[in-house]
């Protein structure tokens, strides 16, 4: 029997089990706070916060994620396309595109965009303030880090990636109509036409439920990343591809 | 007598089997200046941790202003922080702020004053620590002394009953160093706060401490005044003192430099 190798397993367990418990322990907390990001009800400074952060998580977003969701309509609609052909099934490209970005590719393009911008930001700047000593300082100061720091961008992630998403799956049903008005001639009116009989609420509605979870996860382990910085300046940039 | 302002029980904190401080038993009584002392890496910043509350004691027993770090609420702790003061040795302070949110930033967040009052107060603050001029100004623009002298008015910020500071005269030239010891001092006579102080700056710490204890390898080895400690024959103090470096440390530079002389590797 080889104890160190169950050893280590046991290791990794318990510290995969441990990041897990943490994750639990900040969401619960950051849920707790979340009241005060809240306009007119919660505190003004959060809400101000909360504001920058949605034009930093999703303003600033939206150019990547606009081309990526054109270049992935365009990119499905054409790998489709050369396979219905053959069937004689042409129209059907305009279900693939359409049911494939409500359902699954808006919400996990956007999350990939969001998550190489903004993830990986939020444990570059935590991990900067626990090496600056600056989360110390406001815990000294009386002042709940979760609920200044972490909160406004919870709360942002929260309301912008729904946002982001619905782009998303705009642009890319446009690129996948722009290629069939390229290779197919299909007037653009009537690919409208087809989007809207394809399209189904409950698809739509899944996709931003499903953008809802992503905002959680990646703002929770990109500021969790952040949060377990310790010691000198040199850990923080293994932390920040960690976030990612 | 009154309770001391700071009271340290049998402390004992052990960071991955390794025990960083062993039974700590210190008492800091109110409006006394404390210095500790020691070198790097014999426990004095853990030390500074328990007893501002960022970390629980894992044995032992830390009682800062009445309230026991080991049995507090969450709502105690916060009472606690609103009555202590912390600069830290970087500073610490919102490079996204200028002076005056960062002074303000406590006001804003845990008083109902009205912008104007804590504008005032930010100011006033600031004019304490001789930086009102600089007051729009980001903490990127600011010398190092100036920084740490900006993170004493945000200390202030709250009227505090105890300041802490980590390192104060770190980074900087002996006479912004000296400057600061007087800002330290002028303070305490000010306010008559309970004052402590982390540091290896001999100097810094003769001119500002009441008393003095010293930390040797996470254990108290001495707590007295300037007197009893300049007048100490342990062996450790009068090496700190005097500047000593250690024997095995000595020889082990001898070793590499005849090796490197030899012609071999460092």
């Amino acid at each position: 029997m080889n104890l160190p190798l169950l050893d280590r397993a046991g290791a990794s367990t318990l510290s995969h089990l441990e990041y897990v418990g943490d994750l639990v322990i900040q969401s619960g907390k950051t849920i707790h706070a979340l009241g005060k990001t809240f306009p007119l009800i919660g505190n003004r400074h959060r809400w101000l916060s909360a504001i920058r952060q949605m034009l930093a998580i999703g303003v600033a977003a939206i150019p990547m994620v606009g081309i990526m969701a054109c270049c992935a309509g365009f990119i499905l609609a054409m790998q489709g396309a050369s396979e219905l052909r053959r069937f004689g099934a042409m129209q059907f490209v305009t279900d693939l595109v359409t049911i494939g970005f409500t359902r699954e590719l808006g919400p996990l393009l956007t999350a990939i965009a969001v998550s190489g911008r903004s993830g990986s930001a939020f444990s570059a700047e935590i991990g900067t303030m626990m090496v600056t000593e600056e989360i110390d300082a406001l815990r000294t100061m009386a002042i709940d880090p979760i609920e200044f720091v972490l909160a406004p961008k919870f709360f942002a992630a929260l309301v912008m990636l729904p946002c982001l998403t619905i782009l998303s799956n705009a642009c890319g049903i446009l690129a996948g109509g722009a290629f069939m008005r390229i290779a197919n001639g299909t007037p653009f009116g009537m690919y409208l036409t087809a989007v809207t009989h394809s399209m189904v609420l409950r698809d739509v509605i899944t996709g931003l439920v499903k953008s809802l979870a992503f905002a959680t996860i990646i703002v929770h382990v990109g500021c969790l990343e952040g949060f377990k910085v310790r010691g000198g300046r040199c850990c923080r940039p293994i932390r920040n591809l960690r976030g990612r | 007598m009154s309770d001391p302002a700071i009271s340290v029980r049998n402390l004992v904190v052990s960071y991955d089997g390794r025990r960083v401080l062993d039974g700590i038993n210190l008492d800091v009584e109110h409006g006394e200046t404390m210095v500790l002392l020691g070198g790097s890496g014999s426990g004095k910043s853990t030390l500074l941790r328990q007893i501002i509350g960022l970390e629980r004691p894992q044995s032992g027993q830390v009682v800062v202003n009445g309230i026991d770090l080991n049995t507090s609420s969450q709502k105690e702790l916060k009472k606690l922080h609103r009555s202590m003061g912390v600069a830290f040795q970087n500073a610490a302070l919102f490079d996204s702020l200028s002076l005056e949110d960062n002074v303000a930033l406590p006001l804003r967040e845990l008083t109902r004053l009205d912008e104007s009052t804590i504008r005032l107060m930010a100011w006033m603050k600031l004019s304490v620590v001789g930086l009102a001029e600089f007051r729009t100004l980001s903490p990127q623009a600011l010398s190092g002394g100036m920084k740490k002298r900006a993170a004493v008015a945000r200390a202030l910020a709250l009227d505090p009953e105890i300041l802490v500071f980590d390192e104060p005269s770190a980074g900087l030239d002996p006479i912004v160093a000296a400057e600061l010891d007087e800002l330290i001092l002028a303070l305490k006579r000010a306010f008559d706060i309970t004052v402590l102080v982390v540091t290896h700056e001999m100097a810094s710490a003769f001119r500002i401490a009441d008393r003095l204890a010293m930390l040797y390898k996470g254990s108290l080895i001495t707590v007295g005044t300037k007197e009893e400690l300049q007048t100490s024959s342990h062996p450790r103090i009068r090496q700190f003192l005097d500047r000593v470096p250690d024997p095995i440390f000595e020889q082990g530079n001898e070793k590499i430099l005849e090796r490197y002389v030899e012609g071999g590797a460092l």
